[in-house]
């Protein structure tokens, strides 16, 4: 019982970070019905960057915070260079789009800062609370996740600027109308999908190692959390990311062998696919004719 | 009276089709103009090429300003307020954020306008943390008008705002909006296929025919005249 508690909770912090970039994916694809295969690798360039900021000296939380902002600016050039020239293209040339980025991203990243494993220092104390029930590590991943979570539910929420996105995001012509500048808006969820994706990419890079492929496993399991959640919801994403960690750290513990761990996230996607395409919270609004 | 809407010669496209061919239009200010026409006569095209939704041809002048090279929402902002065919309803936003999106553009207090629209639309006020696609189709023309006018536009343009309503309920509506023009001072452009009400309210009437203005005058003269009144009023 004690192991698969410690199980539980290691799960939920490899699923905080999961459920970040799931939310993510799900910004964008709410937005634009567009899945950003690039979003793990502009987390993964982000994290590159704190990893430069902290070796220059910065204390962690600075360069953290930095990162944030820089990839805040690099989402919304992203949005406006790449993606806006293809807004009206076939959807399926703006994934391919998407894939290019990945290329590029992970290329740059092998150029400017080669392809051998980089040690990331962990803000968190090295731990174990409750009786080694969990690692302050895992604890300090969930509650960062959390607190962005929480900031990102007050500005849609609250501000001026949350809800024209979402307006921006569910009927385009008729903000338009209302005066919102629905580019705009959409440059600006890039910015924010970056800024997430690359908290995602600082968490997890003390247990996974700084590489340019180090988000590729990472954005295989957030997007079956997006996808179990319903890729239109954002609770759901979150969820849906949390249930992915916890079900990966279980059966790689008690099922498979953990080198296979990937294998789940497979067959969950095809689970959800074949028994709730609507994943488990992606139920429509309410609608009438 | 000065006119705050006016189009010359305004053509518009669709990819290469010409769907306008050259219309002359023009909104009072403080008035009300009804454009009339048959299904697929080119009344929502008109709209959309006055808020810069589609390719346009011609001048359109709005207080003033020619409105052909400005993007849709640089247009709300000048105080031109859009219910577009289908009434752009946020269907998944509660009542009252619907009326905070109306308000993106406005200058002055929202919360002020937000009680100015509960008092004409007391139904709003009602259902206000309620989800606006859950509303019954008159209410979510209530929630589309006042969502409009939100920004305190100087110009409200509908389309269609009686489509698929009950025809107490199309009364009711349009008795509010010809209020809120006299109490507002907001001018009105409406396209409607319910012509006799739509005459007995405006003071201009166009006529539209694929894609051009066939007849045009003061309502009274249009309600009056005897080919109208047997194509669109029935009687
Ligand atoms: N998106 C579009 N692409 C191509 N042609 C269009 C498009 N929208 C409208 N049209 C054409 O333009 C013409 C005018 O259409 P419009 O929607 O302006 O008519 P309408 O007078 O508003 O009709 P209704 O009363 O049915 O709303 C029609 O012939 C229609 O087929
Ligand atoms: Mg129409």
């Amino acid at each position: 019982m004690h192991q698969f508690l410690q199980q539980v909770f290691s799960g939920l912090a490899a699923g905080a970070v999961y459920a970040s970039l799931a939310l993510a994916l799900v910004m964008i694809y709410r937005a634009t019905d567009l899945v950003n295969f690039a979003q793990g690798e502009m987390a993964m360039f982000s994290t590159y960057i704190a990893w430069t900021l902290v070796n220059a000296g910065l204390p962690f939380w600075g360069a953290f915070l930095i990162t944030l902002a820089v990839s805040f600016v690099g989402g919304m050039a992203v949005e406006r260079i790449v993606i806006r020239p293809v807004e009206n293209a076939p959807i399926l040339t703006a994934v391919v789009v998407t894939i290019g980025l990945l290329l590029i991203f992970n290329s740059l990243a092998g150029w400017i800062y080669s392809y051998t494993l980089q040690e990331f220092p962990s803000p968190f104390p090295d731990r174990t609370l409750f009786g080694a029930l969990m690692t302050t590590r895992d604890l300090g991943v969930i509650a960062v996740t959390l607190m962005m979570l929480v900031a990102l539910f007050c500005f849609f929420r609250f501000t001026a600027t949350g809800l024209a996105m979402r307006a921006a995001a569910q009927n385009p012509e008729s903000a338009r109308l209302c005066g919102i500048p629905v580019g705009w808006m959409l440059a600006v969820g890039w910015g924010f999908a970056a800024a997430i994706g690359a908290v995602a990419g600082i968490m997890v890079a003390p247990v996974l190692f700084l590489d340019p492929n180090m988000m590729s496993g990472v954005l295989l399991y957030a997007f079956t959390g997006a996808l179990l959640g319903g890729i239109t919801s954002p609770i759901g994403a979150v969820i849906g990311g949390l249930i992915v960690g916890v079900t990966e750290n279980l059966v790689g513990t008690y099922l498979i062998a953990s080198q296979l761990k990937l294998t789940v996230a497979l067959i969950l996607i095809i689970i959800v696919l074949v028994f709730r395409p609507n994943g488990l919270f992606g139920t429509a609004v309410v609608r009438r004719v | 009276m000065a006119a705050i809407l006016e189009l010359r010669a305004v053509k518009a496209f669709y990819g290469q089709s010409e769907v306008l061919h050259g219309i002359d239009l023009a909104v009072e200010e403080g008035g009300m103009t009804v454009l009339l026409g048959a299904n697929g006569a080119g009344k929502t095209t008109t709209l959309r090429a006055i808020c810069g939704m589609v390719r346009s041809e011609g001048q359109i002048l709005f207080a003033g300003r020619r409105l052909e090279r400005c993007t849709t929402e640089q247009i709300a902002g000048f105080g031109v307020a859009h219910v577009p065919e289908g009434r752009g309803t946020f269907i998944g936003l509660t009542v009252e954020e619907n009326l905070r999106i109306g308000a993106y553009a406005a200058t002055g207090r929202p919360h002020d306008n937000m009680q100015l629209m509960y008092g004409y639309f007391p139904i709003l006020a009602q259902r206000r943390r309620q989800q606006a696609g859950a509303l019954s189709g008159g209410e979510q023309q209530m929630l589309a008008i006042a969502r409009a006018l939100m920004m305190s536009p100087r110009l409200l343009v509908l389309d269609e705002p009686s489509f698929g309503l009950a025809p107490r309920v199309v009364e009711a509506i349009f008795g509010i909006v010809e209020r809120i023009r006299r109490e507002q001072h907001v001018s009105v452009l409406l396209v409607e296929q319910n012509a006799s009400l739509a005459l007995a309210m405006a003071d201009r009437a166009y006529l539209l025919e694929t894609g051009y203005v066939v007849t045009s005058g003061s309502a009274k003269a249009l309600a009056d005249d005897p080919q109208i009144r047997r194509s669109y009023l029935g009687y």
